[in-house]
């Protein structure tokens, strides 16, 4: 039993028992935490915006440094909705979801015919202009001072958000659930095997007849639309936007968090905001000061030791236990 | 016989440099065709042109009777052209037989559905497993491609273009690479090949070729010099003087 998700063809894609362990232990969170809760709103966030990049990055290949554009529409979408038309939670996520993925189909028709490095910075470019556009528009976006000031009606008009953060706790738990079985029944589906087909070779790809830009552009408008969910629910459960959705500097980040858990095996998308958050939010209360340099130093370590990231660790660790046991 | 892929008048330069010129070429019906020539003949630039990665200066191919010049590698695929690579060109990390199942679900048109599992596609995955098995590769179609040995890596990229079920397959030198001890595995499996697919091989190794191939094309320099049986291709003093002289002499 390995810890990686790689899908295909004789993949087995039934759920197994250990994959249990994250719901579980996200519901002692619930019950035993409650004063992290606001922490693990914005973890479990991040979770389902890590989980889109996994999709793309992971799975199709596709380098990307720009894809808090799609995180920003969502959370703006959501925020200008929620502003000027209702409050309704729901209908605001699907706003989101729906925003960020035409983003994405839009810019994925442009920028999919490039490759590598023109790639990188095509989705650098993309980021830019949407930072700069929420940032000039101030009468929808509130400009540098973000937007705020909406009130989030109650879920389906029966659980309101409590200061407490668990309504909103749960209310990301069960949204990262939902994209988590999306994601997963993608990733073992023959669409998620051919993506796996274009990233290890992307010659042959075409050679077998694969429209191979056409996966890319669907897989591409897939995860920014997740991107968008994910934005628009820290919308939501903050009841506040500012410019920093959109910024470099996120899109950075989740690629960091990435890398930390693991890239291209769903789980990976779920260890490593969690780990990263937690340890910046550990070590921002240790070292106020400098506690960068921690996050930079864990990374240093992760990229050259362990290139498969905190689960390719527990890989390795099963499989030589193992092999002990043999 | 009846001709299932032909050139007219096809040819290729860049800039000042001409590297395919008049190339008039036919391939019949469950053809055993081999095409040689000297490095820098203009075989693999042939080859690009057939599959469609290369566009040609001007001329025509026709597949079946249609004219494919203007379509694109995918399409051509899909009209039953398939092909192996010089360089192995396969999906390293995934197991023997999803570099398999990929060609055999393009060819099905279900490899770009989303929600059942792949694993559900029984026939997709049946006939992957059967084509391995009559390449002598079952045993390792569970196993990362990446850790077989060359030989077998190179089966492998036979079993992806057979899994098209293409009508002409293009075998871009099947033997490069192999150990010379190994390579009649290779000739083997290529002897096995279904009749009806028409082969063109492009080989240097010249036992391979003159033991497989009914027919063959010289090229040089970008043009045909020569086309016959391999009695004739061997006799032929031109041929021994660009190309066989050294060896054959």
């Amino acid at each position: 039993m390995s810890v990686s998700h790689a899908g295909g063809y004789i993949a087995d894609p039934r759920i197994r028992p250990i994959e249990w362990l994250p719901w579980v232990l996200a519901l002692l969170c619930y019950f035993f935490a409650p004063s992290y809760l606001p922490l693990g709103s914005y973890v479990l966030t991040m979770i389902i915006f890590a989980l889109s990049l996994d999709l793309i990055l992971g799975y199709g290949g596709i380098i990307t440094l720009g894809h808090s554009a799609y995180f920003g529409t969502g959370a703006y979408a959501a925020g200008i909705l929620a502003v000027h038309l209702t409050g309704e939670p729901l209908v605001g996520l699907v706003a989101g979801t729906l925003a960020a993925g035409a983003l994405g189909f839009l810019t994925g028709i442009v920028i999919l015919r490039t490759r590598g490095l023109a790639l990188l910075m095509l989705t650098l470019a993309i980021t830019s202009l949407c930072f700069e556009v929420a940032n000039k528009a101030t009468s929808w976006t509130g400009g540098a001072d973000g937007l705020g000031g909406f009130s989030v009606q109650p879920i389906v008009g029966l659980f309101k958000f409590d200061m407490f953060g668990k309504t909103a706790y749960l209310y990301c738990l069960v949204v990262l659930f939902a994209c988590w079985w999306l994601v997963r029944r993608l990733v073992y589906s023959p669409f998620g095997a051919s993506l796996t087909g274009v990233r290890e070779n992307n010659l042959r790809m075409h050679a077998v007849g694969a429209p191979v830009y056409r996966r890319l552009v669907i897989a591409y408008t897939i995860s920014a639309a997740l991107a968008g969910l994910a934005g628009a629910l820290l919308t939501q459960t903050t009841q506040f936007v500012g410019l920093k959705v959109l910024g470099f500097e996120l899109s950075g980040e989740l690629v960091v968090m990435l890398v930390l858990g693991g890239v291209g095996r769903i789980y990976g998308a779920f260890i490593g905001p969690l780990v990263y958050l937690m340890a910046q939010d550990y070590l921002a209360k240790q070292f106020p000061e400098y506690w960068y340099f921690f996050i930079g130093a864990i990374l240093v370590l992760v990229v050259m030791f362990a290139r498969g990231g905190i689960l390719g660790i527990l890989d390795a660790g099963v499989a030589r236990l193992r092999r002990r046991s043999r | 016989m009846s001709v299932v892929l032909e050139t007219r008048a096809l040819c290729k330069s860049f800039g000042a440099l001409t590297v395919a010129e008049q190339i008039h070429f036919r391939l019949e019906r469950g053809a055993r065709h081999a095409l040689i020539g000297p490095n820098g003949a203009g075989k693999t630039t042939f080859v690009n042109m057939l599959t469609g990665r290369l566009a040609p200066s001007s001329g025509q191919i026709v597949l079946g009777g249609e004219d494919i010049t203007a379509l694109g590698q995918a399409e051509r695929v899909k009209r039953g052209l398939g092909r192996t690579f010089q360089i192995n060109s396969l999906f390293l990390n995934a197991p023997v037989v999803d570099n398999v199942a990929f060609a055999v679900a393009e060819r099905e048109g279900v490899a770009g559905r989303m929600f059942r599992p792949a694993s559900h596609y029984r026939a997709v995955l049946d006939e992957s497993m059967a084509l391995l098995e009559t390449l002598g590769l079952a045993e390792d179609a569970r196993l990362p491609v990446v850790g077989l040995p060359y030989g077998k890596q190179r089966l492998v990229e036979i079993a992806i273009a057979l899994g098209l079920k293409p009508r002409v397959l293009l075998l871009d030198e099947p033997a490069a690479g192999v150990p010379s001890m190994e390579s009649h595995r290779i000739l083997a499996v290529l002897e096995q090949l279904p009749e009806d697919i028409a082969i063109l091989i492009i080989e240097h190794d010249m036992d391979l070729v003159f033991r497989f191939a009914q027919r063959i094309t010289v090229l040089t320099q970008g043009s045909v010099l020569a086309e016959g049986s391999p009695a004739e291709i061997g006799a032929d003093s031109r041929v021994r003087e660009v190309y066989l002289g050294e060896r054959h002499a």
